[in-house]
């Protein structure tokens, strides 16, 4: 245990090192000047360069790269080009929609495919199971930014029980911060709950057919019974999987959800800052994103372990 | 199912606000302002926050881009037009109390020019060679040369008051003068203003204003229409227009901008650079089928200047729509029929949409365009940063009266005219008001005839409100939402 815990974090850091390489190089061959798109067109050379001093623009890439790395090691982010505050400050603050919206489409995707996905293959081939599979598939093809604005036209333009756009904020009270998460929640959670779903159903009746659940049947258990104690459970390795590699992708691709509903999250942010220029912001989220994906993976291990004690023997 | 339904009611429930007199407006606005300090960025979105509401200049600039009294009650000038003497408003006060006096106006203006400056009109300053103060209420100004538009250009954003107290932290926590005082900033979502009790001049209406941002067309409609935003200035989505028009709860108000569409051109590069190429290529584009086919508005124009100004001079039928001349002229200049140029098309809809559109035109007189989409940053970078690799590009010039633009050494279009020079050295030394519109007319006939640039179209303002809001511009000149006037009908 000790050991994989080890690696894993010596996989982090190597991951997250190469990661910082990579996007600082890329964004110094974008052809980009953050102070000239600060200053726009009228601007003169001489306030050109006056602002790429203060930034440290003026300075050599490597040494750039040096100072930007140091200050991560030290746990200091740098401060933003544009909004010339602490990049920390903005991300702690994007945090908190991004996070809480992934954690709520998750719980809502898997609250919805686990028991469709098992119902489904439990009466594989009947009308339930036709018409929850033609609903996935449904949901499989529709983007959710599309999924997006119909849930705004129908919940908020044409019943206004939600607010077609932005974020409440956590300091008017969690009810009204939740209320404005439920709509880009459900057009996140859909998709993936179609994807999901099938992965459950597929998974379930790969159990179903297995030795031990005739067995379990044999000695006198109801179907039910049946597939909920034996099935169900070593069913859920391959589900597991698909809601770690989800909740990755819920994090960092949120950008076009979030630009449908207006949320502050890190994905407008990542948006942002790249159309600016931002650089120093861009760099730092993508270490953070690349950061949490190794996370989100190692947590799905553990998971693993616990669902299947044969996996930690090893 | 009932239960469902009950549910939503009290979620509905809890988050409505309180019934009372409305005074509150929330604004949308495409764009995030990267900072929150006039002085220190060049974007639209700063001044569209800020500007007389935060912030204050001497001058104001009206929704006709005329100098008004603000911070300076009156001013005289010096039978030389050297020397002006404003008279300041007294016992004026700073957000965080701090006074304002002349030793502010010298702050403020020598802040401007300083070499670490990063002020992006710095060139507005550059005429002034001191600021004195005889008295705390009097700021004498003394110029370099004679600047007719000196007035005007110490009423734009880019010249408001800067206390020496608060100059560093207004980016992210403006201090003014202004009527209305900055509360919070919830990066990515919103800016809120509220009324400064202690205000000057008239007290506003509102006692607080917020700002939202939504980047989105299909949101921005969605929230106009689901009631989140009161108003909605320089609305992104025009395809929605006619549904909103016919809303009774909404004002459609199309008024006019600075914004002066037009296909800049590489004149530092063949054929740019020969004058009949670029005649034929303003003859070639049919300006109105243009217009229509972008449905967001506007007016054809003939020059860098814009309908609705005092100095405007209609040219725009100085090359009317006419393919055959188009062929003639470029059959004459030598470009052969198959001739090949690549238009770079920044973000938006009227240079991507307008970029098809002139393509097609181009098409019928024999020129194959290459469009090549781009991102702002690469805009500013390779076309306007570097001039050289480009051959033309459709952009709106949104900068009110930018006429200096032709004159200057350095410019992405590499326009070199040294009778367009003399007039411009002439206009800026102006005085007299009506010697300045002349000057300003002969300047747009030289860029007429010089055509460095096709003149496509003055761009419309379009902007969505609540139809029970009352003062909100119609126009907009400069980048600005005035909210000090604004106020709700009962």
């Amino acid at each position: 245990m000790l050991k994989l815990l080890l690696s894993k974090t010596l996989a982090l850091l190597a991951t997250v090192l190469a990661a910082s390489l990579v996007v600082f190089v890329v964004l110094q061959v974008l052809p980009s000047d953050p102070a000239a798109l600060m200053l726009g067109t009228e601007a003169r050379p001489d306030t050109l360069a006056a602002l790429r001093h203060q930034l440290g623009l003026d300075q050599p890439g490597w040494w750039r790269y040096l100072l930007w790395i140091g200050g991560l090691l030290r746990g200091n982010l740098g401060v933003s080009y544009t909004y010339s505050v602490p990049v920390a400050e903005l991300i702690g603050a994007r945090i908190g929609v991004t996070l809480p919206l992934a954690l709520l489409s998750i719980l809502l995707s898997t609250a919805i495919a686990i028991p469709v996905g098992v119902l489904s293959a439990a009466r594989r081939g009947g009308p339930a199971d036709t018409a929850l599979m033609a609903g996935a598939q449904l949901g499989v093809a529709m983007p959710n930014f599309w999924l997006g604005i119909l849930l705004i036209l129908v919940f908020a333009v044409g019943l206004g029980w939600f607010p077609a756009s932005g974020f409440a904020g956590w300091d008017r009270g969690p009810l009204a911060a939740l209320h404005s998460l439920i709509l880009p929640a459900f057009a996140l959670a859909l998709p993936q709950a179609a994807i999901l779903s099938r992965v459950t159903r597929a998974a379930v009746l790969e159990t179903l057919g297995q030795d031990y659940v005739r067995t379990a049947r044999a000695k006198g258990l109801t179907a039910t019974k049946a597939l909920w104690r034996h099935a169900v459970p070593n069913a859920l390795i391959p589900v597991v999987t698909i809601i770690g590699l989800q909740f990755s992708f819920l994090l960092a691709g949120t950008v076009i959800i979030e630009n449908v509903f207006t949320l502050p999250g890190l994905g407008r942010l990542m948006f942002q800052s790249i159309a600016q220029r931002d650089l120093i912001v861009v760099q730092d989220l993508v270490v953070l994103l690349a950061g949490s994906v190794i996370v989100v993976n190692f947590a799905v291990d553990l998971v693993y372990m616990l669902l299947d004690p044969r996996i930690a023997a090893r | 199912m009932k239960r469902l339904f009950a549910a939503a009611g009290l979620v509905t429930l809890l988050a409505a606000p309180a019934f009372a007199a409305k005074d509150s407006v929330t604004l949308g606005m495409q764009l995030e302002p990267p900072n929150l300090d006039p002085t220190g960025g060049a974007a639209a979105a700063i001044r569209e926050v800020d500007y007389l509401n935060v912030f204050e200049g001497l001058t104001r600039i009206d929704e006709s881009l005329n100098p008004h009294p603000l911070l300076a009650d009156s001013w005289t000038l010096s039978p030389d037009g050297l020397v002006y003497t404003f008279k300041l408003h007294p016992g004026v006060k700073f957000h965080d109390g701090a006074a304002f006096d002349c030793s502010v106006v010298k702050f403020s203006y020598e802040r401007a020019v300083a070499p670490d400056s990063t002020n992006a009109q710095k060139g507005y300053f550059e005429p002034i060679a001191k600021t004195e103060c005889p008295d705390p209420n009097t700021a004498v100004i003394t110029l370099k040369r004679p600047t007719g538009r000196f007035l005007y250009l110490m009423g734009l954003s880019d010249s408001v008051m800067i206390s020496p107290a608060s100059a560093a932290g207004n980016k992210t926590n403006p201090v003014g003068t202004g009527p209305f005082r900055f509360v919070k900033w919830v990066k990515g979502d919103r800016v809120e203003l509220t009324r400064n009790d202690s205000y000057w001049g008239k007290a506003p209406a509102l006692k607080t204003v917020t700002f939202r941002f939504v980047a989105d067309p299909t949101a921005a409609a969605a929230a106009v229409m689901a009631g989140d935003l009161d108003a909605f200035p320089n609305y992104p989505a025009p395809e929605t227009l006619d549904q909103l028009r016919a809303d009774k709860r909404f004002t459609v108000a199309v008024g006019t901008s600075s914004g002066k569409v037009i296909m800049s051109l590489n004149n530092a590069r063949k054929p740019f650079d020969d004058v009949r190429v670029r005649r034929a290529l303003a003859y070639a584009i049919d300006r109105k089928a243009l217009i229509d086919a972008l449905g967001s508005g506007g007016t054809p124009i003939g020059s860098h200047y814009v309908p609705g100004d005092a100095a405007y001079v209609d040219l725009s039928n100085t090359y009317p729509y006419d393919p055959a001349k188009a062929k003639a002229l470029l059959a004459e200049a030598g470009v052969k029929p198959g001739f090949t140029m690549t238009l770079r098309l920044p973000p938006p809809a009227y240079a991507r949409r307008g970029g098809e559109v002139i393509a097609a035109m181009l098409e019928q007189v024999g020129i194959t365009v290459k469009m090549e989409n781009i991102e702002w940053a690469q805009w500013l970078d390779q076309v306007f940063g570097k001039a050289t690799n480009f051959d033309a590009t459709i952009i709106n010039h949104v900068e009110a009266r930018d006429l200096d633009l032709y004159a200057r050494d350095f410019y992405y279009f590499n326009y070199k005219s040294d009778a367009y020079k003399a007039i411009y050295a002439k206009y800026i030394a102006a005085a007299d008001p009506q010697e300045q519109i002349a000057l300003a007319q002969q300047l747009q006939r030289q860029l007429a005839a010089d055509e460095p640039a096709v003149y496509l179209y003055a761009a419309a303002r379009t902007s969505v409100w609540s139809a029970k809001l009352r003062g909100m511009w119609v126009n907009g000149p400069i980048p600005a939402n005035d909210m000090a006037a604004v106020s709700w009908a009962d």
